[in-house]
């Protein structure tokens, strides 16, 4: 449509300015797009670019000085490090284990009451389950109860440190990924599977050849997604993990600029620092995704 | 598929079920000793309280001031949905009736705050809201929680708009319909169902919204969750089971709304409607 309108954009000079304005599709109600959009541009996009310039304006020192600091001090650029150690094992964990159980689900009949459950972490948020998982999987908790009472040995330390970051990170982390999984995976048509298994493919084979490249563009997008969410992990952090040592992400340190030191300039920085690496592993994921397969990819949900 | 499954086949399907209920085990039984413990009196070496009481309810609601939590979480929440209704759903409008030039770019941008994540646009978010005087009290937290809800609500709706056929406005035209009766005896009532859900789940979001409150909220603005995350990182200065009975009040405000959208929204459709929209 937009094609259509552009080739008769030679109208004559001398038509009204609104009916010109209309061939773009441009009347009255393009205009209700304005208010929102206006929104984003001032609360979003503004605050990005006065952000970026900000770390460029440091309290001391010339405008790369607060990049110069972040990474000469270890304290600082350790945090991108123990980020990336929390971030890229509950990805790749929560992404790949979501594959076989979506493949299983997606045969169930009553779908519906597995989801609604599985919405419940999501909804619920990393606040709460750091606080339920310090009471459940502390030492006196009902898991490590659970361990003694089977004979696996004495309570194993799960809370305030990396295991227990991780374990948070999946339980929120995994029904995420599941469910979008799940929707790709039963946006495939079902019949191309049956004419594989007809032509005498075996599951293994069927998942090679016929999911694996139809699911690997949702597989990608789900990567990043869950990714970049694991990437910017905080309250679990902090409250679950040793905010001081192991689990000394990259937002904590962004945060304690802010709002411990007050220097704007410098966790302006930081969060830059923090968006380019989510930017940077985006964008590894999506090229990998192009050298893995390449071929239509309209046959999907999409 | 085939006829006959090989016991390697049904040995993988247990391991699957297995996960899959050892998963809900553990989320049922966080939640469940998050409740239980708000109930007991004294907790220690045990699978279960030596007693049940109501008292820490009682004490929660002194100490955390949750009357003036709740009172502010619900101003908060009810901004938020109201604002991001009016902003997004004409917005949604114009993007499914109309193809200009340069709408993909304005998808793009309804697409980046809901993709990158809070805390990384929350930081220089909340540098500009302070500097404009709005951070730190409510009006900067209903500001920050509508970034991301806005874009929410557009993505949600632009294929709820699309369904309806724009022949049915034609016909309202022809008979004489105005603007404004148009839209409110033809568009709301047809685009309800779609509004409604929408909302419901921005209302949910904002409930659990941790980062953007957590980095523009004063003293007197903080959100039930916000006033959650405080109690729980001074853990020590109130009894436990206090802060318990008050994570039971947040579980109850979200999960309550969380139901009631599940009437109308299949649950996939809350991670996946907008994100969809990224493939493309």
């Amino acid at each position: 449509m937009t094609d259509q309108a552009v080739s008769e954009s030679t109208a004559p000079e001398s038509m009204p300015l609104r009916v010109r304005l209309a061939l773009y599709e441009l009347d009255g109600v393009t205009l209700l797009v304005l208010p929102a959009v206006l929104f984003v541009a001032v609360l979003f996009v503004y605050p990005f670019i006065y952000g970026f310039l900000l770390s460029f304006h440091p309290k001391a020192g010339d405008w790369l000085a607060n990049y110069r600091k972040f990474f000469s001090d270890p304290f600082l650029y350790d945090t991108i490090a123990a980020t990336l150690w929390l971030a890229v094992p509950a990805t790749l964990i929560n992404v790949l284990i979501s594959i076989p159980i979506a493949l299983r689900v997606r045969l169930m009949r009553r779908r519906r009451i597995l989801t609604t459950i599985l919405v419940i972490p999501i909804t619920l948020g990393t606040v709460l389950i750091a606080e339920g998982l310090l009471n459940y999987l502390g030492p006196q908790g009902w898991f490590n109860r659970s361990l003694m009472l089977f004979g696996f040995g004495g309570p194993v330390r799960l809370v305030h440190n990396y295991t227990g970051v991780m374990l948070s990170l999946i339980l929120s982390g995994f029904p995420f990924a599941f469910l979008l999984t799940l929707s790709y995976i039963t946006g495939i048509d079902p019949s191309l599977e049956h004419a594989a298994a007809t032509l005498g493919a075996k599951p293994r084979a069927r998942f090679g050849h016929i999911l694996m490249p139809l699911l690997a563009q949702g597989l990608a997008i789900n990567l990043c997604l869950s990714f970049v969410q694991t990437f910017s992990v905080f309250p679990s952090a902090v409250l679950l993990g040793a905010p001081a040592g192991a689990t000394r992400v990259i937002s904590i340190a962004a945060y304690q600029a802010a709002y411990e030191q007050y220097d704007s300039s410098m966790a302006s920085a930081i969060a830059m620092i923090m968006g380019f690496c989510q930017l940077i592993v985006v964008a590894l994921i999506l090229s990998a995704r192009s050298f893995f397969y390449r071929g239509a990819v309209g046959a999907g949900k999409g | 598929m085939s006829a006959q499954k090989s016991a390697s086949e049904r040995l993988w399907a247990i391991v699957i079920w297995a996960l899959v209920i050892f998963f809900i085990v553990n989320v049922v039984a966080m939640i469940a000793a998050v409740v239980v413990n708000s109930f007991g009196t004294r907790w220690f070496a045990a699978w279960l309280p030596a007693a049940f009481t109501t008292r820490w309810y009682v004490s929660a609601w002194q100490e955390f001031q949750l009357h003036d939590v709740l009172i502010v979480t619900f101003e908060v929440v009810g901004a938020v949905v109201l604002l991001s209704g009016l902003l997004g759903v004409p917005a949604a409008y114009a993007l499914a009736r109309r193809n200009f030039p340069g709408k993909q770019f304005v998808i793009l941008l309804f697409l980046l705050p809901m993709l990158i994540p809070p805390i990384t646009f929350g930081i220089p978010l909340a540098t500009v809201l302070y500097q404009s005087h709005l951070g730190g009290n409510m009006s900067g937290v209903i500001l920050a929680n509508l970034v991301p809800t806005v874009p929410f609500v557009v993505l949600v709706m632009i294929p709820f708009i699309e369904q309806i056929d724009p022949r049915v406005e034609a016909a309202a035209r022809v008979f004489g319909a105005g603007t404004v009766q148009l839209f409110f005896r033809i568009l709301i009532p047809l685009l309800a169902p779609g509004i409604l859900a929408a909302l419901l789940l921005v209302l949910v979001r904002t409930i659990a919204m941790f980062e953007l409150t957590f980095f523009t909220a004063g003293p007197g603005s903080q959100t039930l969750v916000v006033a959650l995350y405080y109690a729980v990182y001074a853990a020590g200065v109130r009894a436990g089971q206090s802060i318990d009975a008050m994570a039971v009040v947040y579980m109850l405000t979200t999960l309550v709304w969380l139901l009631i959208a599940l009437r109308f929204v299949d649950p996939t459709q809350i991670v996946t409607r907008a994100k969809r929209e990224a493939a493309h």
